[in-house]
């Protein structure tokens, strides 16, 4: 590949932020480039990680989401109330159910955009406040400390596990290596699939999509049903971690895993983005929390952060096809100025 | 033998008759024009063709079979397939894709197996005698080589008939003589076409026979060895249509509009023009040759780096579109439904957004009365075909939307009407309007610059015809010493110095 063209890559120029970054930060302190560091930052990061997957699916379809939160929460206060109600229960079977109901209420979503031809952004926005309301009438907002065993103990599990030059023991945890597994999961099924295809197409061109014979229903459905999933997978990691319903816990980090996705290269008029550059926008996000917190800098810096995120990205994405626009129109009269001169010669 | 038979055809949508008993055939391996003003039924036919609308009576047979129940599908399915002005791709996914999406649905597979698609793919593109890399993405390809990928994919469907809907609109001369050096070579293979277009010379080059309806009806079906233009205008119109070369100038008195030296980066250099008041000049060149640049720069969208404009005698700094407003220049764009007009807002309110101080009260409020007169007297000088102006501009057909949009600026009276494209993708009917309008206000005094591809609309309208190449002035010519062979040479050769 050309290097130009190899440069204008998202996932190119974030891998270079993300050395460049983390050189920074481990001048700061020597302790970060360690794997015990990089295995707690990326635990932490873990449920922002698993709704990157299913927000930059839910973008590159064309659609947007910001309920995915609310959803999470609900999930995670029914399933935990749940299991505490009826006693025993293990971890499989919380995600079970947390997926089934997660699936329903993204469905709801899909349900209501598709058949209504209404705006994405604002039937989630409506959702959101809807699905959260209804939960604290429900709870009264009681927080719930006394969680299930079983959730911890999912938390602490660990995939591979050494001992540290400090005598600590550390691994990869248990929660993160399904964020990769999904990650890796979803990356084949949007590239080789015909559904993950569909969802490609549709954002691409959503009138061509349905005038070739994609079936637009099932991709709108499948694309917020399978949100609702992941948001719903992401709540039970995020109760394992937090070992705690804490009812206004999740929703509000919305922007910030929309702007993971999109500084990831997702394009927010559809049709592009990956799971690679979701990653790596993900990875960005958790260095820069990481460096603010050792240079003790507030952290209300970070919604300042998120919100100059979003917009450079979505500003940057209109510059480049602005760029890319112009460029066609300029090889076009290259090409005929060749075409002319080639005629001229005979 | 007819692969396609339509046999009296009716539909009817409310109480509007759209087709009223049309009879319709296409031979294999041939290339059928189809042709009529807006509104005359051919789009309507083409969607009975291919599976979107049913028609409330008559028969239609494809490849010899009798259609009871017709669908999308069914039709592609059958070998029609239609590839539509905006051609319908994917600007994201890569070109196998683009060009097999259709077999890659109909497989059985959960999988989308493109490695299986590309050696497919392959082999139309080199079919077609097209050098395009599969594996590039759409929208990294010119519009003429995507224009390519949309026909392969229709080879893909294994179509039997292509319906090309004005397939020549975004394509530059050379391009558009391949496109049909391409056609040819497919129907020498037994591939049939529809042809749609408004270029009557497009239709008399390509076409084998011709079909031309009005008001929902078919008024002619000829060869084209035995048809002239002038007689397709006139089956066309029902009455006959004067195309003439402009020959009484009104031009007069010093000029109002005076440019020098204007250049933009990257898009054009150097040019220098002068229009007198009731002149009207044509610039033409191949797309890409700079001139809706210029135009955008003398309105102030894209404003130029350098060089001066001159406005009744005051020098004119145009950096936005009020200053040139405020001095008089108006502006029609050629993309009218983005830039021009308001579709969902009344045909009056569209008409009156650009003036509305003129229809102020004493307490600066609207009066209603004064704006709907003034608007009536639009639409009745334009010939605007609507029985209320409180219609919504989107009931009418392009050549009316059009001519909405030229009544909006022609409101504000302006000393300069730049019209860009004024007559893309209109019927012969409203381009007349449009010109007698044009050639009405010249007289008043007003200037006017046209810019136009078609070569005869230019000499029939203008009094001097400026040519531009590669951002350059290449030639400039009296429309009364022009000739389109000499215009269209004109516009084939390059600037002096070619530098970038």
């Amino acid at each position: 590949m050309h290097i130009t063209k190899l440069l204008r890559r998202r996932e190119i120029v974030l891998v270079a932020l993300i050395v460049i970054l983390s050189v920074a930060t481990h001048a700061l302190n020597p302790n970060f480039l360690s794997l015990e560091n990089i295995t707690d930052l990326l635990k932490s990061f873990t449920v922002l990680g698993i709704f990157s997957l299913g927000v930059v699916m839910v973008i590159v379809s064309g659609g947007f989401d910001v309920s995915f939160t609310a959803i999470a929460q609900v999930v995670q206060y029914a399933v935990v109330a749940l299991f505490i109600h009826t006693g025993g229960g293990n971890i499989y079977f919380a995600v079970a159910v947390a997926i089934v109901f997660g699936t329903l209420l993204g469905l709801a979503n899909g349900a209501i955009i598709h058949y209504y031809r209404m705006p994405a952004i604002i039937v989630t926005i409506a959702t959101q406040s809807l699905y959260y309301g209804i939960m604290y009438v429900i709870t009264q907002g009681q927080l719930i400390y006394d969680i299930p065993g079983f959730f911890w103990e999912f938390a602490d599990a660990r995939v591979g596990n050494f001992t540290g030059a400090h005598g600590g023991s550390f691994g990869l945890s248990l929660p993160t290596f399904l964020w990769f597994i999904l990650g890796v999961i979803l990356f084949f099924f949007l590239s080789y699939t015909k559904l993950g295809r569909s969802v490609y197409a549709s954002g691409g061109n959503r009138i061509s999509a349905e005038r070739i014979g994609f079936n637009l229903a099932r991709t709108t459905l499948f694309v917020y049903g399978a949100m609702g999933a992941i948001a719903a997978f992401a709540s039970i990691v995020h109760v394992s971690l937090v070992q705690a319903v804490i009812p206004n816990s999740i929703v509000g980090s919305e922007m910030q895993v929309i702007a993971a996705v999109v500084l990831g290269g997702a394009s927010v008029t559809g049709g592009r983005g990956t799971v690679l550059g979701t990653f790596l926008g993900v990875l960005v996000f958790a260095i820069l929390s990481n460096s603010l917190t050792l240079l003790k800098i507030s952290s209300y810096y970070y919604d300042v952060f998120t919100g100059l995120i979003i917009l450079v990205s979505i500003t940057a994405n209109a510059i480049q096809v602005k760029r890319q626009k112009s460029q066609r129109i300029r090889v076009q009269i290259d090409e005929e100025h060749e075409a002319a001169k080639v005629g001229a010669a005979y | 033998m007819n692969f396609i038979d339509a046999k009296q055809v009716v539909k009817n949508f409310g109480g509007v008759q759209a087709l009223k008993g049309v009879d319709f055939t296409v031979e294999t391996g041939e290339i059928m024009g189809l042709i009529g003003e807006n509104g005359c039924g051919k789009s309507t036919l083409m969607k009975i063709i291919s599976g979107v609308y049913q028609p409330d009576s008559g028969t239609l047979e494809i490849a010899g079979k009798r259609i009871e129940q017709n669908n999308p599908f069914e039709a592609i399915r059958l070998g029609v397939s239609v590839i539509y002005q905006d051609l319908s791709l994917f600007p994201n996914l890569t070109v196998i894709e683009n060009i097999c999406l259709g077999p890659i649905i109909g497989d059985d597979s959960f999988f989308s197996r493109q490695g299986r698609y590309r050696d497919k793919a392959l082999a139309i593109l080199r079919d077609l005698g097209v050098d395009i890399n599969p594996e590039d993405l759409l929208e990294d390809l010119p519009i003429a080589k995507q224009q390519l990928v949309a026909i392969a994919r229709a080879l893909a469907n294994d179509s039997k008939l292509l319906i090309l809907d004005e397939p020549t609109t975004a394509l530059t001369r050379r391009e558009i003589v391949q496109l049909f050096g391409l056609l040819g070579d497919l129907k020498q293979r037994g591939l049939s076409f529809i042809f749609i277009s408004h270029k009557l010379g497009e239709i008399v080059e390509i076409c084998d026979r011709l079909t031309i309806m009005r008001d929902g009806l078919v008024v002619g079906i000829e060869r084209v060895a035995d048809l002239t233009i002038d007689k397709i205008e006139s089956t066309m119109l029902g009455r006959s249509l004067e195309f003439r070369k402009k020959t009484t100038s009104y031009a007069s008195g010093e000029p109002v509009l005076q440019v020098e030296n204007l250049s933009k980066k990257n898009h054009f250099r150097d040019v220098s023009f002068s229009l007198r008041a009731g002149e009207i000049l044509g610039i033409s060149g191949l797309l890409g040759s700079g001139r809706t640049e210029l135009a955008s720069a003398l309105f102030g969208i894209g404003p130029a780096d350098s060089g001066r404009i001159t406005i009744r005698g005051q020098a004119a700094a145009i950096r936005r579109v009020g200053d040139s407003i405020r001095r008089g220049v108006a502006y029609v764009p050629e993309d009218r439904l983005t830039q021009g007009l308001v579709l969902n807002h009344s045909i009056e309110n569209n008409i009156a957004v650009a003036t509305l101080d003129k229809y102020l009260n004493p307490l600066r409020l609207l009066d209603f009365r004064k704006m709907k007169s003034e608007v009536g007297r639009w639409i009745e000088s334009l010939r605007i075909k609507t029985d209320d102006g409180r219609k919504a501009a989107n009931t009418l057909s392009g050549g009316n939307q059009q001519k909405i949009v030229i009544a909006k600026w022609l409101a504000m009276n302006p000393s300069v009407l730049i019209l860009d494209g004024p007559t893309v993708g209109i019927d012969v009917g409203a381009k007349s309007a449009i010109y007698e309008t044009i050639e009405q206000n010249a007289r008043d005094g007003m200037a006017v610059i046209i810019i136009s591809d078609e070569i005869p609309e230019l000499l029939a309208n203008c009094d001097r015809i400026l040519v531009m190449g590669g951002g350059r002035v290449t030639g400039e010519v009296a429309a009364a010493e022009a000739s389109e062979e000499k215009l269209q040479e004109m516009m084939e050769r390059l600037p002096v110095s070619q530098r970038r």
